[in-house]
């Protein structure tokens, strides 16, 4: 897969937060197989400097950084919080998040497409948290994203994919941009899922994070998604709506 | 100078955005400003003026999804 003109061999992408420790995180990143890691900013707490800390542990697992703009409930917020992490991660992807509704974490998509516009002009290559829509995923084409991340269900929610018809019918729309399911999902099988339905990727975070054991869910994930998108490249039977034998008729024996 | 610094209210002797940083202990880390609302580059640090009240933020890498 190829992101702004990266190309990943992984189609995983990783959230680094919530992790039982730093360590769970490392080991989770590694047995993933994942190359991006999402990240963000935050003020220092106390005097401890955990965010070097931090920040030496993910250089150290030799990944590409993907920052976002979590929490950011406006353009003006969002596109300040962009800056201030190109400054500091000196990358020019930006996961960009503008939230609309303090409970679902749904997409302000207004003030998405606004700061996608503003970032996009000043060099960012910009990586929309976005809804189905395809009127909202078009505009945020032609404000200059190259890849689109719509959610499977609101974060952290483990819910799955919960309306699989508009996911499907932004996947016809646009065929061409990469496409990947970013918030919602809670299971491998949820993966597999998102990408038997033709996504390029999926990123999800919690679901690793707060699993039983998260260094064997992220292995678990890592095949899912191959599983899904070798399934995806082979073309599935269309469904059926009564039985069909498998065994042929032909020869069987009249036994009655 | 009076500061509020992460919303914290701080009195610093330093009249610029960089000798604010050497003041509280980030001359060496990696972290980003804003002051009052707006983008610092960390390039422009050092010729950017501090007045008494100015709200400093200093975001640090962390954990994110």
């Amino acid at each position: 897969m190829q992101l702004y003109g990266i190309e990943l061999a992984s189609r995983l992408l990783l959230g680094s937060a919530r992790y039982p420790s730093p360590a769970m995180l490392a080991d989770a990143v590694r047995a993933s197989g994942t190359e991006v890691v999402t990240v963000s900013l935050r003020r220092e707490s106390g005097g401890q400097r955990s965010g070097q800390g931090f920040w030496s542990l993910i250089r150290d697992l030799g990944v590409h950084v993907l920052p976002n703009t979590a929490g950011c409930h406006s353009a003006k917020e969002a596109v300040t919080t962009a800056r201030m992490a190109r400054d500091i991660f000196q990358t020019p992807w930006i996961k960009l998040e503008v939230i609309g509704d303090a409970d679902t974490l749904q997409p302000d998509v207004f003030g998405l497409v606004e700061a996608a516009a503003e970032l996009c002009a000043d060099g960012f290559e910009v990586f929309p948290y976005t809804t189905e829509d395809l009127v909202v995923a078009d505009r945020l084409l032609q404000a200059g994203c190259r890849v689109l991340m719509p959610w499977g269900a609101p974060i952290g929610s483990g819910r799955g994919l919960n309306n699989t018809f508009g996911l499907r019918t932004l996947r016809a729309h646009f065929p061409d941009v990469p496409l990947i399911i970013d918030a919602g999902i809670g299971r491998p099988s949820h993966a597999v899922e998102a990408m038997e339905l033709g996504f390029d990727g999926v990123l999800l975070n919690t679901a690793v994070a707060l699993a039983g054991d998260p260094v064997a869910m992220a292995a678990a994930f890592a095949r899912a998604i191959e599983a899904g998108r070798a399934g995806f490249q082979a073309k599935p039977m269309a469904p059926r709506d009564l039985a069909e034998p498998s065994t042929p008729i032909v020869g069987k024996a009249w036994l009655a | 100078m009076h500061l509020l610094v992460n919303g914290a209210a701080h009195d610093l002797r330093a009249t610029t955005l960089s000798q604010a940083l050497d003041a509280l202990g980030y001359r060496q880390a990696i972290v980003a400003t804003a002051l009052n609302g707006i983008f610092v580059p960390a390039d422009r640090r050092e010729t950017t003026t501090l007045a008494d009240g100015d709200a400093l933020e200093i975001l640090a890498p962390m954990q994110g999804g």
